[in-house]
């Protein structure tokens, strides 16, 4: 394997390591809205995800910076190109990042329905836009002979970037009904699963819709059929057995089926992408691929070497840090936000 | 041109706005951990007060500071995608470095401590804030980094039209970064430390809680001292550096157009006119310059007029100058805002060392105000450094024209820079009023409405709790 292609497949995990954790906060973050009754409620939604939601955005980061690093034109076409939806996910990853830590210092309704609408639309926000810049990169964007990108709202936002987005909102949302089924207790635990069991048929729904607009809008089957296809068949098994899990009150198995889940879809749009990363419609020779947008052996070298041994000890630290707040929040504790 | 113009506008803007809350976090984290290991060694529960109180501070600022910083990383990529493709190789793995070393750690860490005080036993809940501490200044250690490349590059090649890193050594040993290291860290220092000298001053002014804030304060003191002796001397490293790396920038700092006779005197003000190239009515204190230079009375500096024809020998046609009132000017207010930094906290420490601290009112008073003094040396240091790297992005290889994005329009630019600007003004303006806010309720925090009376999940607890 080439330098090229394992920091293809680091990208890659961080992130699918981003999805699978910021994912379930995300939902979280939906879940204040739609499923706290007072706010009370959404103090306690809020706490379960207090101590890790920075973190987990830092897989955000660490892929952007991964990516700057390591396929210095992937970072700049795709930064550059996706110029308006990047806006946007930056205002709400800040309207979200302050609300959680403003919403509970003053005591006044309007104050802390202002930051919930902040922590609603960033959560809602960054998932959808994230499937629909995912989608587009599967599909195919203008991509000029110069390596830029010239996208017009079509080539951004169409029914099948659509359809990914809200594949992801609505797997988000229920990747973060489980997590709050393993940490609340009472009415909000019955509750959160009972949402769960609601939006069983609709969100699965949408991801299968998914599978098959890729299908139709991409050449990601006739490709890499003989990968995606087991891929996706296995997300949809593990989506069957879902059903029985959510009806056993099984929290644990069940977070981690839609964890799992959501990483097989996630990792099947770098699955359908390598060895490009980007795909052109204009012109297939014109696609950035994981050889012509990387860097110099010697700083892929560099950093394999810094994130072979840094890996391991973030996991680490991580994992204890999960550890540590592996109780259940109630409202009987001192609650921070 | 446009584009390059309002691509230059948001990254100036949305990076000086960054740097208000990165110094006070940086800061604010190692005084506070201070404050813990005082509670931890004397079992006081004065020092957890404190503690938990700057504590407040520190956690709304940070949120600010990681939100702002989010842009910094991405902006690169939108705005200045041709700087990306240019030098990635080389800018990119710091910030990936970053990420990995200290991002993870300060954002887990800080979870672990703001809610692990019951859940962790206390020297390793010390550990953590001591961790979040040293995270903070290894992210500044490696931005840094990228921007010494900038300012400084080194330890590259060019191939294939583009810079590509060949040692990693060279980019971590880069002169420029260890004289802007230490002198950003005790920049960092000093904001937070004048942040709790001002808060404790205007509260000694009150007589609020007279020995909290006296404890805070001469805890302050020290560290505002120290670091802004700090500064004084890393900034003169930072001039000896400046004469060899980037002398354009040292000539327009000193609003130098012809060469410097020998020993060279600094311009303590100059009316600079850019037109008629010249530096007139100049108030000037001798042998000064020299030796911020090469630390010794003697040697001349060479001037903008002589530089830029140096470099149009080496790099062909242009202009060279950077905006030289700009880079004059700021220069002064920073040098200006950090004496005063130095002279007040001696000032401090001596009315405390006499025991008159509390009765000194006009000193006090001086106190609240200077709470900006930091700021405003941070920004106009940054100012300096980087309006003074102009035309170039990467000093001597990439003019900052060239790595604009070129297929981003001034609309969409215009687009961002408003909805950057109108969020950062009311983040701005929310973080004062919650400043202000802790400030009045104090230390003695009320407990929030008694709600864990009832158990709001069982049946009935809910009404309870709608209450």
């Amino acid at each position: 394997m080439q330098l090229s292609e394992l920091w293809f497949v680091l990208v890659g995990v961080l992130f699918v390591g981003f999805v699978f954790l910021e994912g379930f906060d995300f939902g979280v973050g939906m879940s204040t809205k739609f499923l706290a009754k007072n706010d009370l409620e959404k103090r306690v939604l809020i706490n379960t995800i207090g101590p890790f939601w920075d973190a987990n955005e830092v897989w955000l980061l660490t892929a952007g910076g991964a990516m700057f690093a390591a396929f210095p034109h992937w970072y700049a076409t795709l930064f550059s190109g996706y110029y308006l939806p990047f806006v946007v996910l930056l205002l709400a990853l800040i309207a979200r990042g302050v609300a959680f830590e403003f919403r509970g210092k003053v005591d006044s309704k309007r104050w802390t329905q202002t930051w919930d609408w902040a922590i609603l639309l960033g959560s809602i926000l960054p998932p959808f836009l994230l499937g629909v810049l995912f989608s587009g990169l599967i599909k195919g964007l203008p991509i000029d002979e110069n390596m830029n990108m010239h996208a017009g709202f079509l080539d951004i936002v169409n029914v099948y970037t659509v359809v990914g987005g809200l594949a992801f909102v609505l797997l988000s949302y229920l990747h973060g009904l489980m997590f709050i089924t393993l940490k609340t207790t009472g009415s909000l635990r019955e509750r959160a699963r009972q949402a769960a069991l609601k939006m069983y048929i609709a969100s699965g729904a949408v991801v299968v819709l998914f599978v098959v607009l890729t299908a139709v809008y991409t050449e990601a089957f006739a490709e890499k059929g003989a990968i995606l296809i087991p891929v996706y068949g296995l997300a949809i098994v593990l989506y069957l057995l879902l059903y029985p899990l959510l009806r056993n009150k099984k929290e644990g198995f069940s977070f981690t089926v839609t964890g799992i889940i959501m990483v097989l879809v996630t990792s099947s749009f770098f699955i359908a992408l390598f060895p490009n990363v980007m795909i052109s419609s204009i012109d297939i020779v014109n696609n950035l691929t994981v050889y012509n947008a990387a860097s110099g052996d010697y700083s892929l070298k560099l950093m394999a070497i810094v994130a072979a041994i840094m890996v391991p000890i973030v996991l680490g630290y991580t994992i204890w840090s999960y550890y540590v707040f592996r109780k259940r929040v109630t409202s009987k504790e001192h609650l921070e936000y | 041109m446009e584009e390059l113009m309002l691509a230059r506008i948001q990254f100036a803007s949305t990076t000086l706005f960054h740097f208000i809350f990165v110094p006070l976090s940086i800061g604010l984290a190692f005084i506070i951990a201070i404050m813990q290991s005082m509670y931890v060694i004397k079992k006081q529960e004065i020092y957890k007060k404190m503690t938990k109180f700057w504590g407040i501070f520190f956690l709304i600022n940070f949120a600010v500071g990681v939100v702002t910083g989010i842009i910094q990383e991405f902006q690169f990529g939108m705005n200045w995608s041709d700087y990306s493709r240019f030098v990635g190789d080389v800018f990119g793995p710091p910030l990936a470095i970053e990420a990995l070393l200290a991002f993870f750690v300060e954002s887990t860490f800080i979870g672990l401590w703001v809610f692990g005080w019951d859940k962790l036993p206390k020297k390793l809940h010390l550990a953590c804030i001591w961790i979040v501490s040293i995270g903070t200044m290894l992210s500044a250690l490696w931005i840094l980094a990228a921007n010494s490349f900038m300012q400084n590059p080194v330890g590259y090649t060019i191939n294939n039209g583009r810079a590509e890193m060949n040692d990693i050594v060279a980019v971590l040993t880069n002169e420029k970064l260890w004289v802007a290291f230490p002198h950003t860290i005790f920049g960092a220092f000093t904001t937070a430390a004048f942040l709790v000298i001002g808060v404790s001053a205007w509260n000694l002014l009150k007589k609020r809680e007279i020995e909290f804030f006296k404890r805070s304060m001469t805890i302050s003191l020290i560290v505002g001292l120290v670091s802004g002796l700090g500064i004084a001397f890393s900034g003169h490293s930072q001039a000896a550096y400046l004469i060899d790396a980037q002398p354009m920038k040292m000539a327009a700092a000193e609003g130098l157009w012809e060469d410097s006779e020998d020993p060279a005197p600094w311009t303590l003000f100059a009316n600079i006119d850019v037109e008629n190239k010249e530096s007139t009515a100049r108030i000037e204190i001798p042998y000064m310059l020299s030796y911020l230079a090469y630390g010794e009375f003697s040697g001349k500096i060479e001037g903008m007029n002589t530089l830029q024809e140096k470099y149009e020998k080496k790099y062909g046609e242009g202009d060279y100058i950077p905006p030289v009132k700009t880079t004059f000017w700021s220069f002064r207010v920073m040098v200006a805002a950090g004496g005063l930094i130095i002279l007040l906290s001696a000032l401090g420490l001596f009315l405390t060392w006499r025991k008159k601290i509390e009765k000194s009112t006009r000193y006090l008073k001086w106190l609240v105000p200077a709470i900006f003094l930091p700021y405003i040396a941070n920004s106009a240091g940054w100012i300096m450094s980087e309006i003074g790297r102009q035309p170039w992005v990467v000093n001597g290889l990439m003019l900052t024209a060239d790595g604009v994005s070129p297929n981003v329009s001034s609309g969409q630019i215009l687009f961002s820079l408003i909805s950057f600007s109108l969020i950062y003004t009311l983040l701005g303006i929310v973080m004062v009023y919650l400043f202000i806010r802790v400030i009045k309720q104090g230390p003695n925090e009320k407990p929030k409405e008694d709600i864990s009376a009832s158990d709001p999940f069982n049946a009935g607890g809910l009404q309870d709790a709608v209450k």
